[in-house]
């Protein structure tokens, strides 16, 4: 479904990402971890289409399509979901009308009507249980004073409702406590199917024992600089970085 | 010295001023319009050398030859004029004025409300007590020349303990092909204990070419409710100084609600609130979007006389395009107001680089035991918030349309009246300019 070649991205004339290569099927959840500045939260933007950041090589396919020629909602109407790190607060937004909004727009884009007021409840309070998202959230503004775990737990209930074919999960488990982290986790692994598939961006092996991902791949300096299963992860929790770090290092002939 | 004299209708103005002596008048309000008429000649129009009018220039507007008071037309305009001020859904006693004069009032109003012509009042024992006591016309050179010449208006009176279950909804319907200068007075007198909601539209028809200088008196007796709404809807062609002049007495409550959307090329509102007695409290809320090359001026003036009393005001601003917005909120506390509560906020949203605003927070305390605050902020529409919403699926007009809706909750959230509240927020979407 997605398939990323090449990938160069710059912020502000500082070159982030260098030559990124990824390849995501349906299905499959991806673990992308590295350490601070390497490029993690910049791949989540740059395939959200945060406006900061400046392609200025490679190419990222979706399902065909070429993602970045397409602007953030588009993107988001073909099926791409960032949830974010910092999930923004939007005082007099009330959540509801929001995702309301979200929701139609996505669906007026694909050709479908929208869904009545009365489906939608159904939709809503239904996701709400699978993702354990307390009801009196959902009435209230967007993330307005929200504590960091519910502003979390709001974008796995917006993820749940959206049903994206592609969602990125930018360290969402930061802030989290192990409560917070198992329910979020547990939303996510209800919502995995073959069809769909999972980025997770994480610092932490421990998410993953949640989450548990087909291929866990290690970000530095802009690239992706190993591959592997789920042991991977283990084995970086144990060994930390700097084995990795010097490979990159090492002259190459 | 005073430049304007070179303006033909100031000249008008003093010729329409004999020609109202020939007319019967009640005594008392015949010498008011003179020394009304006295003062305006002291400043004659203000320019921007006044500082009230610093920002806001009003004598290019006023160039060219204007029909005033005998030749302004009042007849009834069509029915479908109306619908103009239409707020959908919403039950209330519809009363309609053209030019400033009474056309119509609903036959439903409760009889311990009366709606009359000034002219039809000018013998009532309470419209003499009333009228020009509120407004200071010294330094207020609109409000004067008010005061000296205005030929319409309303006189709304609500009984003692009356307690209106729907809201007065007065339409002022602004209609002249040729240019006009129009000057309606009106004077409002909520007696003890009353509780009123007034809705006042301001709507012009189309090709209209009208410069409405109006003022209203506003009194509220010992323990009167008044939620007043204002909403200044009419098209481009048209220039509006709405004055409004409040006293308050004990234990009285008074919301005003200004609401100022697109279409009038000029819009200065002059909002004075005069706590006369102790205990009151005053709500003060204030929407303006600018747009094209609109002005949108409001000045209150909120005068803490006693103590123990209350006052909030929050003004919201959206200027987009090439328009200006001014904003200028006195708040006096004098010696004898201990115990106030005054805090006032002006926040303003610039959708576009040509558009300007100017805002002045003005506290003046001279009590020593008072809680008072102000703040002013000028911002743009967040990125990291356009981009939130984006990400979920919602176009970037929408997402604009949402975050100017959430920017002008505070103040669309106190409107009391549902239908109005909706009516506000759709007038706020469909006002976002389109994106290239």
């Amino acid at each position: 479904m997605l398939s990323i070649k090449n990938l160069q991205a710059q912020v502000e004339d500082k070159q982030i990402l260098k030559g990124l290569n990824l390849t995501v099927k349906p299905g499959e959840v991806h673990a992308i971890m590295g350490p601070n500045g390497s490029g993690k939260s910049s791949l989540a933007s740059v395939l959200a289409g945060r406006d900061a950041y400046e392609v200025t090589g490679g190419e990222v396919e979706f399902y065909g399509k070429d993602l970045l020629e397409l602007s953030p909602e588009d993107r988001a109407r073909e099926g791409v979901f960032l949830a974010f790190q910092y999930p923004v607060e939007i005082p007099g937004v009330s959540n509801i009308n929001f995702l309301k909004t979200a929701m139609n727009e996505i669906r007026a884009y694909k050709g479908l009507e929208p869904l009545d007021a009365k489906s939608f409840l159904k939709l809503s309070k239904e996701k709400q249980q699978l993702v354990e998202f307390d009801a009196k959230l959902v009435n209230r503004c967007l993330n307005e004073g929200f504590s960091g775990g519910e502003k979390k737990r709001n974008e796995i209930f917006q993820l749940a409702m959206l049903e994206p074919r592609l969602a990125i999960l930018d360290e969402t488990d930061s802030g989290l406590d192990i409560d917070a982290l198992r329910i979020v986790a547990n939303g996510v692994n209800a919502l995995r199917s073959k069809d769909n598939a999972f980025i997770v961006i994480t610092h932490y092996q421990r998410l993953l024992d949640y989450i548990v991902p087909d291929f866990v791949h290690v970000l530095f300096d802009g690239k992706i600089i190993k591959s592997g299963t789920k042991e991977l992860a283990l084995e970086l929790e144990e060994k930390g970085y700097d084995w990795l770090k010097e490979s990159v290092h090492a002259p190459t002939v | 010295m005073t430049p304007q004299v070179t303006l033909p209708i100031y000249d008008e103005l003093l010729k329409d001023f004999a020609k109202l002596e020939l007319k019967p008048e009640h005594e008392s309000i015949r010498s008011k319009r003179k020394k009304a008429l006295e003062l305006f000649k002291l400043t004659g129009f203000p320019t921007r050398k006044h500082e009230d009018w610093k920002y806001t220039a009003v004598t290019p507007y006023l160039q060219s030859d204007f029909r005033t008071n005998g030749s302004v037309p009042v007849a009834p305009v069509a029915v479908d004029y109306l619908k103009l001020a239409a707020i959908p859904g919403l039950d209330c006693y519809r009363v309609v004025l053209v030019n400033g004069a009474l056309q119509s009032v609903d036959d439903a109003l409760p009889t311990n409300v009366k709606v009359r012509s000034m002219a039809e009042a000018q013998e009532d024992a309470g419209l003499l007590k009333y009228f020009g006591s509120v407004s200071v016309l010294d330094k207020a050179p609109f409000a004067a020349l008010n005061t000296a010449l205005f030929a319409n208006g309303f006189f709304l009176e609500i009984d003692a303990q009356a307690n209106l279950e729907k809201p007065i909804h007065l339409v002022q319907v602004l209609n002249s092909d040729a240019q006009a200068f129009v000057q309606p007075r009106n004077l409002v007198v909520v007696h003890t204990g009353a509780k009123a909601t007034v809705i006042e539209s301001v709507v012009s028809t189309p090709g209209t070419k009208v410069f409405a200088n109006s003022l209203t008196e506003v009194v509220l007796k010992e323990n009167a409710h008044l939620q007043h709404y204002l909403l200044q809807m009419a098209e481009k062609d048209t220039q509006l100084i709405q004055q409004n002049d409040v006293s308050q007495l004990q234990h009285s409550v008074y919301s005003n609600y200004t609401f100022s959307l697109p279409g009038s090329s000029l819009i200065r509102n002059n909002l004075n609130v005069a706590l006369d007695a102790q205990q009151t409290e005053t709500h003060l809320y204030g929407l303006y979007l600018g747009r094209g090359n609109q002005l949108i001026d409001n000045h209150s003036l909120v005068d803490h006389k006693m103590p123990h009393c209350n006052s909030n005001e929050m003004y919201k601003g959206v200027l987009m395009d090439q328009s200006t917005g001014v904003f200028n909120g006195k708040v006096f506390v004098q010696q004898d107001a201990q115990k106030t509560n005054a805090f006032q906020q002006n926040n303003n949203l610039l959708l576009s680089d040509e558009a300007t605003i100017n805002s002045k927070p003005q506290l003046e305390i001279f009590a020593d035991d008072v809680k008072c605050s102000h703040g002013s902020t000028v911002g743009q529409l967040s990125r990291e918030s356009m981009f939130y919403l984006q990400s979920r699926g919602i176009s970037e007009q929408s997402a604009r349309a949402m975050l100017v809706n959430a920017f002008a909750f505070d103040v669309t959230e106190k409107i009391a009246i549902p239908q109005l509240e909706k009516f506000i927020n759709q007038k706020i979407t469909a006002n976002i300019p389109a994106l290239n």
